[in-house]
């Protein structure tokens, strides 16, 4: 059984259709990337697997380890062994990092039927995960991503993925706004992540990730669809030529 | 003019036995007092729409109703009733029924010498000419209707006075109770607070009610006069039952360099209605003015502030929180007056408001009069809803979305535990309204809601 099957899956959103038929197959242990151009729809792609409301399914089905992911809330999603890392991390005033991460760490073990985790066990753990991630101690007690840079935003999307150990992260543009150092630390992270038990789907618009984060397979979404897939060579190849030869491709076909 | 359409001859007959019952006469200026206010209230009867102050606030459910005096409790709580209410680490529980102390419900810890901390009633009888340098010398009868009627009736309430440089480390906790009596009834507690030079206390009101099935109104004044450098907490709780009436007025005389804090904390009540009054006439005074209000099904919760800077180099800071729900109505009046001679006024208001439904409602009203000019007055209100994209956040991360509402309505409300000093009032407000919060969290869920 794959892990995730994306079955001719559509979506729209404020009236627009977005998702015009994306197939996708998603075995543990196996890393993709989806790259495209901008509009392409590959955030609503993400979003739309992590279950946001807000985008319509007028189509389509989609199966994560066998069970009908379409059918779930975000927080059963979730549960289920989902993961999303943000393109763009709001910030919650009021909440501190810290109790948001055990929070949701205690909802998904009580879900599994897990004993919930007390900040005495809890705390030692975040500490080692955030030293590897090279963030400072301080962030416990802020709020969740109040006044965090860029960089610092997505390093805490890694540090949650980390510590909520999940079957399957997509990474939205997790590199857009980072340089290179804190590029490197993002992605030491994310293959620390790597397991066969795991799948990840890494969304990116540029190829400079995938040097770091090296995929099994890459795919091409534009305007909705996937029109081409390969192996890592194929982000090499976008780079060089740019999304142009494909689109046209793509709108030919 | 009072009008045809107010209940108010039961008020008369409210006046004239109370003058049998519980006579002024051995204290002329008492007998002056209650008269002056009878006779005011007389002549405005209760506030309308038309009022500028009351604009948003329909009192015909007052005005039309007879509310009657307690004459008599015959069934008091008993001790194992108050026992929810009790606050832990007080220094002391005044306990108040009806507008009445309740000796026996009542307990004083081991207090520092000097420090008098009794009822009303009893500090008139003992040593009435304290009382009278302090009773009604602040309040303005003329302004307000409530705080005329309430003057109209001063019987009893809590008398605290704290001597020169005496620090009380636990709270004063004054919990006044409205009990169910078949019919509907008024009180109006009257509270007189003195704290000298130099001293430094935190006072409880907490409002609650024991049996219901009955409409309740609580008219309450309390006159807090903080002295050159004390520093005083003040925590008004209204957190009565869903058919009660509370028109609270705190008036609040400052002297030099006095620092005093009032929190407002309304999530209980049909028809709510809270003054907050400070007077910076002592130079260099600080004031600190935080409100919280909750509201959810036909709630009205109304907050009303007037701070006046009367002398120079004051500094206000007034902030306001609403959370509002179902068809809840919420009003914020700030007004701030700037007398001529306050230079270097530093005041600053801000409102902000979350509404959780198509239905509930907000008015928010800044209301700045300045006549000096060397000031700096700022206001600023908000009005919105539950973040989305926060509530997806949390979501996405297995919080359920009850919780994840909890959640950033309890870090809403944490805006105004945060102006709290740490200890056991702030402790008790953050149980009870997270408890609140709790209930509302699932509540107002968008499935929930009833077209």
């Amino acid at each position: 059984m794959s892990l995730l099957e994306i079955k001719n899956l559509r979506a729209r959103v404020d009236g627009n259709e977005i998702l015009k038929g994306v197939n996708l197959t998603l075995n543990a242990g196996e890393v993709h990337s989806i790259m495209g151009p901008n509009g392409s729809g590959k955030s609503t792609l993400a979003q739309v697997l992590a279950r946001r409301e807000t985008y319509e399914i007028t189509g389509g089905e989609v199966l994560l380890n066998g069970k009908d992911l379409l059918a779930m809330k975000p927080e059963e999603a979730a549960c289920e062994g989902l993961f999303l890392a943000f393109q763009y991390p709001v910030e919650i005033p009021g909440v501190s990092n810290a109790y948001f991460l055990r929070s949701a760490l205690n909802a998904i073990r009580k879900y599994r039927g897990q004993e919930e985790m007390d900040a005495m066990d809890f705390l030692p753990k975040l500490r080692e995960k955030m030293k590897l991630l090279e963030m400072d101690e301080k962030f416990l007690n802020r709020s969740v991503n109040e006044s965090f840079s860029g960089g610092e935003k997505k390093r805490n999307e890694i540090l949650q993925m980390e510590i909520l150990e999940p079957s399957l992260a997509i990474l939205d543009e997790t590199d857009s706004g980072l340089d290179i150092d804190a590029l490197k630390i993002v992605a030491k992270g994310v293959n620390s992540m790597r397991s066969p038990e795991r799948a990840m789907l890494v969304v990116t618009h540029y190829q400079r990730l995938l040097d770091y984060i090296v995929p099994d397979k890459v795919h091409v979404l534009v305007d909705g669809r996937i029109v081409r897939s390969g192996g890592p060579e194929l982000a090499l190849q976008l780079e060089d030529q740019g999304y142009a030869t494909i689109e046209s491709a793509a709108g030919a076909a | 003019m009072a009008t045809a359409t107010q209940a108010l001859q039961h008020y008369l007959e409210g006046f004239t036995s109370l003058e049998k019952s519980a006579p002024s006469h051995q204290h002329p200026w008492l007998r002056k007092l209650r008269e002056d206010g009878f006779a005011r209230f007389g002549e405005t009867g209760f506030p309308t729409v038309r009022d500028e102050d009351w604009r948003f606030t329909n009192l015909s459910a007052i005005a039309q109703t007879p509310f009657r005096l307690v004459r008599e409790v015959r069934n008091l709580p008993s001790q194992s009733d108050i026992a929810p209410y009790h606050v832990a680490g007080a220094a002391c529980q005044l306990v108040f029924v009806d507008g009445r102390f309740a000796p026996e419900l009542s307990s004083f810890g081991r207090l520092p010498d000097r420090v008098t901390i009794t009822n009303l009633a009893a500090e008139i009888e003992r040593r009435p000419a304290v009382v009278e340098q302090h009773l009604g010398r602040y309040l303005n009868i003329q302004r307000d209707a409530f705080s005329a009627l309430n003057t109209a009736f001063i019987e009893d309430g809590a008398y605290v006075h704290i001597p020169k440089s005496v620090v009380l480390e636990g709270p004063i906790h004054l919990l006044f109770i409205s009990l169910a009596h078949g019919a509907p009834t008024v009180s109006h507690p009257r509270n007189l607070i003195v704290a000298e030079e130099n001293s430094q206390a935190t006072i409880v009101e907490d409002y609650v009610s024991i049996g219901t099935g009955e409409k309740a109104l609580c008219n309450t004044v309390t006159e807090l006069v903080a002295g050159d450098h004390s520093v005083i907490s003040h925590y008004m709780i209204e957190r009565e039952h869903g058919q009660a009436f509370n028109v609270s007025t705190l008036r609040i005389q400052q002297g030099r360099a006095a620092d005093v804090s009032s929190h407002s904390v309304l999530i209980g009540g049909a028809l709510v209605r809270n003054n907050v009054h400070p007077v910076l006439a002592g130079e260099g005074s600080e004031c600190l003015i935080n409100g919280l209000f909750i509201g959810t099904g036909r709630q009205h919760l109304d907050n009303y502030m007037l701070v006046e800077h009367a002398s120079p180099h004051c500094g206000s800071r007034q902030f306001y929180n609403g959370i509002l729900d179902g068809h809840a109505h919420g009003v914020f009046h700030g007004r701030i007056i700037v007398h001529k001679d306050a230079q270097k006024t530093d005041a600053k208001q801000t409102n902000r408001n979350l509404l959780l439904s198509d239905t509930a409602q907000i008015d928010t009203k800044p209301q700045l009069e300045i006549y000096a000019d060397d000031v700096k007055c700022t206001h600023g209100a908000t009005i919105g809803q539950i973040e989305e994209n926060a509530l997806f956040y949390l979501r996405s991360r297995g919080i359920d979305e009850t919780s994840a509402r909890r959640l950033l309505l309890t870090a809403f409300a944490g805006e105004c535990f945060d102006r709290m000093k740490e200890g056991p009032a702030r402790k008790h407000v953050e149980n009870l309204v997270r408890e609140d919060l709790r209930r509302i969290a699932y509540s107002s869920r968008p499935e929930e809601r009833v077209a």
